[in-house]
């Protein structure tokens, strides 16, 4: 059967509801009144853009709400999407000392979205603008979430921004890359108008160095910040990959989020190769999008899988299947040319280094759609040529200091996807914010101190919670994410 | 944006949150960090002669996991030095030269008072509140509340400080009398400019039954403690009013007891306080809760179109009447949306053996399907006709908005108990007949 649109915009709806629906007013506060109101929580520490938890969870039982969002967004501008996509279960909530009691944590994500809901439908304007102009204009190169974490904090600091976005809408993978029963794109495209509210100019539809060359940014700004993201997907590099029906997770993902659900094409049998959480998140849409069977195809064993545990139990709940041990040896065409088949080979794990081929176990599996979700280029190709002098790690990452954000180059800052090898869009917000702040230390000589948050204040070593430190203590099922640098590409073949 | 800021009793201060004498108002340190935090004052400590403290101190009433619902102490006033306190006074005075910071005194003899008002006044202190409401310790000496029960003895005592005082002068009252508005009425007598209210309540806790000594335990023992936190706010609301609505006390107030929010806050300046003071809370969690106190009073002033603390003050002080001005007719009754009934029939028991058995059990059909109710499971009906609208229902109703009281029309008009009487007497009606 061709691959086509399966189902009626009606049925997909129902399939693509949030799995995660608002809290009611009154199921918040009672969820709100769980909180211990811990002073400096681990919770705040275990959110790498470091909000006030407590404090804003502690204003939700008062109805302060619009106080409540400020808390969050004064941290975290995208708090709005952070409270719907983030792997809580790894970084706040699993951090949550509830855990020790024995009870479930505090519904940080919810309570979270409920006061930026409020926020947001209100269209209330909670952060206070610059107080004064530097007069400095920073240059913030792609509009994903670090480039917004950045923007916005360059421009609450009174610097002028320029967002510079290839795409016709800015937000990046926040906007065109979370599973849809997540987020809707609107809420991304709520934020990027927030930020653009901050007094941050948007360039849409120019990308760097094809539409404006690099040595006018350079020449024109005062600082630049990289944000491009990552690349393409990664190829198999195997017979039949060019076929009509086999697509990049990444690709056929942004397809969802820019045109009609019903008119999204997906196989009546999908096979998606890779473990990471693009493969769950692209298994579990295929299936919500009527796709009757879908088989992950993952050559190593359950226990190396890099998505987080709970995606592989949406996955399960959702209905797919799970062949390990497996990798693809080639995809088969039937006479119109339309894929008919994967032909699959066993593997077998070996101490070190990638898992071994067993050619003479091949067997071939009918499906009409193969979705590729083997992890994305890392961005060194284009960054040598738009910048040649700019030092890279020898994976195509941005080489860059951590704590401040800083390449080789003194004026050139970098966050998000392209400098850490991809990681969430919480990561990509604070390593933007951070980056920010270096910036303003460089054009003006002041550091940025603040805002204070009133649940660490008078805290030693990190009295102005930067919110950089890393996850002080996580509840178990993060058992083997902490080791994995490239959670959403899936094995690196 | 409100202003925030409060002239009380001639006491500038830039909102009116300010940390009560007790454990956090103890040193200049607590005060830096207070009023960086965002309070607009601090009551220092009570000072007097150094006092020395047990070790065991407080003990707390928690309720259904909810912790420090009420708390109990059997701390004296200041275990530091006179000079110290003084001192440190005039440190955070110079560094915080717009914030209010209020000496809280508690001595003996005429000449002593006359000393502790000077010097308060030398360090700069604001204003000086009087502790007259300790209940526990000092009242054995002849201080504390063995002055504030007392309004004689109140209004001697404010005339002593009275003498020598440049500053405004607050006297602390305590909770534990009849009337409170007879001490605060001897306060105004003696020359007080303002009265701050409620010092503690006298306690017991709990008692420990393996040991059978009450918290806290001091080696075996126990002693009569002061009560403070949320449980006590209701009895300070009252009082607050009491005193605000009373033409012969004609004070400024200063709201204390049970304060944690700004909602807490917002209802004591509605009853009639201009500053309020927070003890309790602070000791919870900390300083940090006044960001949530300012944020929140700030966006209700402004949701309200109020544009100073000062428009709330006393709001509310006049919708509190004598209960004979009430219109007997005015009539209420209960009413269940059965959307939301998750049929949990504890309306049913606590009407039934607890009120005026009118809420009936009856079959479900053809009254909506709250969430989870089992199909065919009886759910309850309210008798209109014989509710008398007491609200325990509602009160009881664990879900919001699903009772909600309904005022109906009764068709006559209002009639208070006086009214009633004169008609009465007046031959006008008949007596309305008792209930059955
Ligand atoms: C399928 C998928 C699902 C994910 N799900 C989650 C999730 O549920 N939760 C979560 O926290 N994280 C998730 N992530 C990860 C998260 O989306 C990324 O970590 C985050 O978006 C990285 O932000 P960024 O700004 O670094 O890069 P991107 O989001 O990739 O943004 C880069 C931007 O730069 C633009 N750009 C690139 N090149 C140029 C150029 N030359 N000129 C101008 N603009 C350019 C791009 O168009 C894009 O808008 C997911 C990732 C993927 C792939
Ligand atoms: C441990 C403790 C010590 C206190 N010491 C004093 C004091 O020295 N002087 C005083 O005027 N009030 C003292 N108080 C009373 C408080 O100032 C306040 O009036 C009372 O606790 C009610 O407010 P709250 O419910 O916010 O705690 C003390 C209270 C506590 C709990
Ligand atoms: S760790 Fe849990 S209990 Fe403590 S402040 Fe955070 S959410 Fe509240």
């Amino acid at each position: 059967m061709p691959t086509g649109p399966k189902l009626d915009a009606a049925a997909i709806a129902t399939n693509m509801a949030e799995i995660h629906p608002p809290l009611s007013p009154a199921a918040a506060v009672v969820a709100a009144h769980r909180c211990l109101f811990c002073f400096d929580a681990p919770c705040i520490r275990a959110c790498p853009t470091g909000i006030d938890i407590p404090s804003f969870i502690r204003k939700i039982t008062t109805d302060n709400l619009a106080g409540a969002g400020r808390t969050i967004l004064s941290a975290n501008i995208l708090g709005a999407s952070c409270a719907r996509v983030c792997p809580t279960a790894v970084l706040c909530e699993g951090a949550c000392v509830l855990h020790s009691r024995g009870e479930s944590p505090v519904e940080i994500g919810r309570l979270q979205r409920h006061a930026t809901d409020y926020v947001f439908e209100r269209q209330l304007q909670v952060l206070p603008s610059a107080a004064t102009a530097t007069g400095f204009r920073v240059a913030v190169l792609g509009g994903g979430p670090a480039g917004l974490g950045c923007a916005a904090e360059l421009a609450q600091l009174g610097h002028g921004v320029t967002v510079f976005e290839k795409r016709p809408h800015a937000g990046g993978l926040n906007t065109h890359g979370i599973a849809y029963y997540k987020m809707k794109p609107d809420v991304s495209l709520a934020e990027v108008e927030m930020v653009a509210g901050l007094g941050v100019e948007f360039r849409r539809g120019v990308e760097v160095g094809r539409d404006i060359p690099m040595a006018n940014l350079e020449r024109d700004f005062a600082a630049l910040f990289l944000g491009f993201g990552l690349g393409g997907g990664r190829r198999l590099g195997i017979p039949g990959e060019n076929l009509p029906g086999v697509v990049e997770a990444v690709d056929w993902i942004e397809q969802l989020h820019t045109r009609p659900l019903d008119t999204v094409a997906v196989g009546e049998s999908v096979a998606v190769i890779g473990g990471g959480n693009t493969a769950l998140d692209a298994v579990n849409q295929a299936r919500r999008l009527g796709a009757r069977q879908v088989v992950v195809i993952y050559r190593r064993g359950v226990d190396d899988l890099p998505a987080y545990d709970f995606e592989r139990q949406l996955a399960l709940q959702g209905g797919a299947e799970f062949l390990f041990y497996t990798t693809p040896v080639a995809i088969l065409a039937d006479a119109a040319g339309a894929v008919s088949g994967i032909r699959l080979a066993a593997t077998r794990a070996l101490r070190t280094g990638d898992p071994e081929l067993d050619r003479n176990t091949a067997q071939v599996m009918a499906v009409d759609m193969v979705i590729k979700a083997v992890g994305q280029e890392k961005p060194g190709a284009i960054l040598r040529q738009l910048l040649p002098d700019l030092a890279l790690n020898p994976d195509g990452t941005v080489r860059h200091d951590a704590t401040t954000g800083q390449t080789n180059l003194p004026r050139v800052f970098t966050g998000g996807d392209c400098a850490n090898g991809g990681r969430e869009v919480v990561n990509a917000v604070a390593e933007g914010k951070r980056a920010a702040r270096s910036i303003h230390a460089l054009l003006t000589g002041k550091a940025v101190t603040g805002p204070v948050q009133s649940s660490r204040a008078g805290v030693t070593g990190n009295p102005w919670g930067a919110g950089f430190d890393q996850p002080i203590r996580v509840a178990p099922v993060a058992r083997k994410h902490s080791s994995k640098e490239d959670a959403h590409g899936g094995p690196v073949r | 944006m409100a202003d925030l800021s409060v002239n009380f009793a001639g006491i500038r201060s830039p909102n009116p949150f300010w940390v009560a004498s007790g454990p956090p108002a103890n040193t200049a340190y607590q005060a830096h960090r207070a009023f960086a935090a965002g309070w607009g004052g601090v009551v220092w400590k009570t000072i007097g002669d150094p006092i020395v403290n047990v070790s065991s101190r407080y003990s707390a009433l928690n309720i259904t996991g909810a912790r420090m619902l009420g708390f109990n102490n059997i701390e004296l006033i200041s275990d530091r030095s006179v000079e110290t306190n003084f001192r440190e006074i005039a440190e955070v005075k110079k560094r915080w030269p717009n914030h209010a910071v209020i000496a809280s005194l508690m001595v003996e003899t005429r000449a002593q008072w006359h000393e502790f008002v000077r010097r308060a006044t030398d360090a700069g202190a604001d204003g000086v509140e009087l502790n007259f409401g300790c209940p526990h310790g000092m009242c054995e000496r002849g201080m504390g509340s063995a002055v504030g029960q007392q309004p004689a003895v109140t209004e001697k005592i404010v005339s002593w400080a009275r003498e020598v005082a440049t500053i405004p002068i607050i006297v602390k009252l305590t909770p534990n009398i009849t009337d409170i508005t007879s001490a605060a009425r001897a306060a105004r007598a003696g020359g007080a400019d303002a009265i701050s209210l409620i010092n503690t309540l006298s306690s017991i806790t709990q008692v420990d039954l393996d040991t059978l000594v009450p918290e806290p335990n001091v080696g075996g023992a126990s002693s009569h403690g002061g009560y403070c936190g949320p449980a006590v706010k209701p009895i300070a609301l009252n009082m607050v009013q009491a005193c605000a609505a009373d033409p012969t006390v004609g004070l400024p107030i200063s709201g204390i007891g049970g304060i944690g929010t700004w909602r807490d806050a917002a209802e004591f300046l509605a009853l009639g306080a201009t500053s309020v003071q927070v003890c309790t809370a602070i000791m919870h969690h900390g300083f940090r809760i006044v960001e949530d106190m300012l944020e929140g009073l700030q966006a209700y002033l402004d949701s309200k179109g109020m544009t100073r603390v000062g428009d709330l003050t006393g709001r509310a002080v006049p919708t509190v009447r004598k209960w004979e001005t009430l219109n007997l007719n005015y009539r209420r009754v209960a009413r269940i949306d059965y959307d939301r009934c998750i049929g949990c029939n504890l309306c049913h028991i606590a009407c039934e053996d607890g009120a005026h058995q009118c809420i009936d059990l009856v079959a479900p059909e053809g009254r909506g399907t709250g969430p989870g109710r089992l199909p065919g499971k009886p759910i309850p009906q309210v008798r209109e006709a014989d509710c008398v609208g007491c609200n325990l229902c509602s009160l009881v109703c664990p879900v919001e908005d699903c009772i909600t009281m309904i005022t109906q029309d009764p068709g006559v008009p209002e009639m208070s108990w006086t009214d009633y009487q004169e008609k009465l007497a007046r031959g006008e009606m008949p007596p309305i007949p008792p209930h059955p």
